[in-house]
């Protein structure tokens, strides 16, 4: 031990300071220290700093910079296009939460089943999450094009189809789509491993007492799987307020501003017509939302949430 | 509910399942059918979903049009320093927040935290004006130090954490009475223990710097520095039209050699993912 102490150190005259104890502190600090100052360094400082830039008039254009307190929240409320920006993140973050959980839990569901070649189907749901991002948008937005893949097949079977990405609720109802198939075989695998995870002989019980199998759904299934449901709920939410590159690919925002998010809009404003200081104001409210509602979901956990300890 | 099914279950169950895989299957199929079509078939009526005429020109042109050797390889070298700098760094804090005891220990993980409730979209102004300041506007630096040790990061520590909670430590705890220290119990035992979970967190982060869009899109204007998904979005005509056999190729160089390795190894993928400590 001695020895070891005096290697690691090199101060042999000291190595009753270098207890266990004191050699643990000291690792502890330097195994966190990298993660530790890299989110000082690029989470806590700029989110500060993007509090600091909120209360300032910033166009770097006009390279202005000047201290205006609040008058860019005064803004924000006047902003005539926060309530349809606003709208277009609820539309698109609920729409896809609710379409993401409940074709997540089918697709779990039917591949939880025993039955050949399960394993290649698995694979093949999963497989978009694995396709670039942009080069996935790339494609649907190549198929939903007015003379695109999808109106042609409908065309085939005599429907004429929509110009997809040109109608606002089509557009909005697109964009969420796209991101569904994207990303659902995360939370489908997320699914399949906590229905693996119940117990068999609660379903045995249940059989033998007669219970009648969408029964056995309700009360074991989904009471057994809810802490997965919920923090895939909390994840998927919080991932689609961050949905950037899907709308930027595949519609500008448009079209007007039905499919401009939040983080859209955000982007926008700041980088391309520079005004910085607006657009750290509307950094706050993505914050203040995304912080609200993982708070709420925490809360819902207590009271929704089956737990087996 | 894992009970066999009568023979006209079975029949349903593949049938929807089937049915189900058209929208994750058809699209990756037809961006690769589409990009060896020539031009005047790719919107051709009936769609044709087997090429009847196979035109490679389009792949040339990619590299023609955009410095794409380059631009992959921007990709390609960023994604494994984030890859390698996350898992490390990652293991590192989440094996101290799980293991040793240190003051502060837990106030410490909960600033780390932060991290989790802070989309780097929310950020990205300052960080913006911060790598201003340091001349790295137009270079990789912000591509990889961000993703490395700020808020993407912090998810992958919280994995490591859980999972190292969840390992029995009676290994460790004979090493530490040997006398190793604990750099070289990280390393040598706990870190090889660690596979499954480090392997979830590299194939994610992976993904996730491949992916990224917004970031390169604020700080990088050079084409030679563009990363992917930015040089993707590249290939438009002089009226700003897409020029989608072009990039439908380029997306397909993109995307099927990822698809090659994950079908491969998709047992880890899937298994890492479902064993992440993620079940809540």
């Amino acid at each position: 031990m001695n020895v070891a102490a005096r290697s690691t150190t090199g101060k042999p005259h000291k190595r009753a300071f270098w207890t266990m104890e004191r050699r643990d502190t000291l690792a502890g600090y330097l195994f966190i220290a990298p993660q530790l100052i890299g989110v000082v360094t690029f989470v806590l400082i700029p989110l500060g700093l993007v509090f600091w830039y909120s209360l300032h008039e910033w166009n770097v254009l006009a390279q202005t910079f000047r201290f205006q307190g609040l008058a860019n929240y005064e803004a924000l409320l006047n902003d005539p296009g926060l309530p349809q920006v606003l709208g277009a993140t609820a539309v698109f973050s609920l729409g896809l939460v609710v379409f993401n959980m409940a074709l997540a839990l089918l697709l779990a569901v039917l591949l939880d089943q025993k039955l050949k070649g399960i394993a290649v189907y698995r694979t093949l749901f999963f497989s978009p999450v694995v396709v670039s991002l942009v080069a996935w948008t790339i494609v649907w937005s190549f198929l939903l094009q007015n003379n695109g893949g999808i109106n042609a097949l409908l065309a085939l079977v005599g429907i004429e189809g929509p110009n997809w990405l040109r109608g606002s609720a089509t557009a909005m109802t697109s964009v969420v789509v796209v991101q569904v198939f994207k990303n659902v075989g995360l939370n489908m695998i997320l699914f399949l491993a906590a229905l693996q995870g119940v117990p068999r002989e609660l379903y045995e019980a249940a059989r033998v007492d007669g219970t009648p199998a969408w029964m056995q759904f309700t009360r074991i299934t989904m009471p057994m799987i809810s802490p997965t449901i919920l923090l895939t709920s909390i994840i998927t939410i919080v991932g689609s307020l961050q949905v950037f590159a899907q709308i930027a690919v595949l519609t500008q925002g448009g079209p007007g501003m039905s499919t401009t998010v939040l983080v859209y809009y955000l982007y926008q404003q700041a980088f391309q017509f520079h005004k910085f200081g607006y657009g750290a104001t509307l950094s706050i409210l993505l914050f203040l939302i995304v912080a609200v509602l993982t708070f709420a979901q925490w809360q819902m956990r207590r009271r929704l949430v089956f737990y087996e300890n | 509910m894992k009970t066999d099914l009568s023979p006209r279950m079975k029949v349903v169950v593949y049938g929807l399942m089937t049915v189900l895989l058209i929208p994750f299957v058809f699209p990756t199929w037809w961006m690769v059918t589409s990009s060896i079509k020539p031009i005047s078939d790719i919107f051709a009526f009936p769609p044709e979903i087997i090429p009847s005429r196979v035109d490679l020109s389009t792949y040339s042109r990619v590299f023609e049009l955009q410095p794409f050797g380059r631009q992959y390889w921007n990709s390609a070298y960023i994604a494994a320093l984030v890859t390698a700098g996350t898992m490390l760094f990652s293991a590192m804090a989440g094996y101290a927040f799980a293991r040793i005891r240190f003051p502060c220990a837990n106030a410490l993980f909960m600033v780390v935290l932060v991290g989790l409730l802070i989309p780097a979209e929310v950020t990205i102004v300052p960080l913006f004006q911060m790598f201003l300041g340091w001349d790295m506007i137009n270079t990789h630096w912000p591509l990889v130090l961000v993703p490395v040790f700020g808020a993407p990061s912090v998810f992958a520590t919280f994995v490591m954490r859980q999972f190292f909670i969840a390992l029995p430590k009676e290994l460790e705890e004979a090493a530490r009475v040997d006398g190793l220290g604990r750099f070289r119990i990280f390393w040598t035992i706990a870190l090889p223990l660690a596979r499954p979970a480090l392997g979830a967190v590299g194939i994610f982060t992976f993904l996730h710097s491949w992916n990224l869009y917004l970031e390169p899109i604020v700080f990088l204007s050079s084409p030679e520095l563009f990363t992917l998904p930015q040089a993707l979005t590249q290939f438009t005509d002089a009226y700003g039209g897409a020029m989608w056999n072009v990039q439908l190729a380029a997306a397909t160089m993109t995307a099927v050699p990822v698809l090659i390795v994950f079908v491969i190894a998709q047992r880890q993928f899937v298994e890492g993912l479902a064993h992440t400590g993620l079940k809540g």
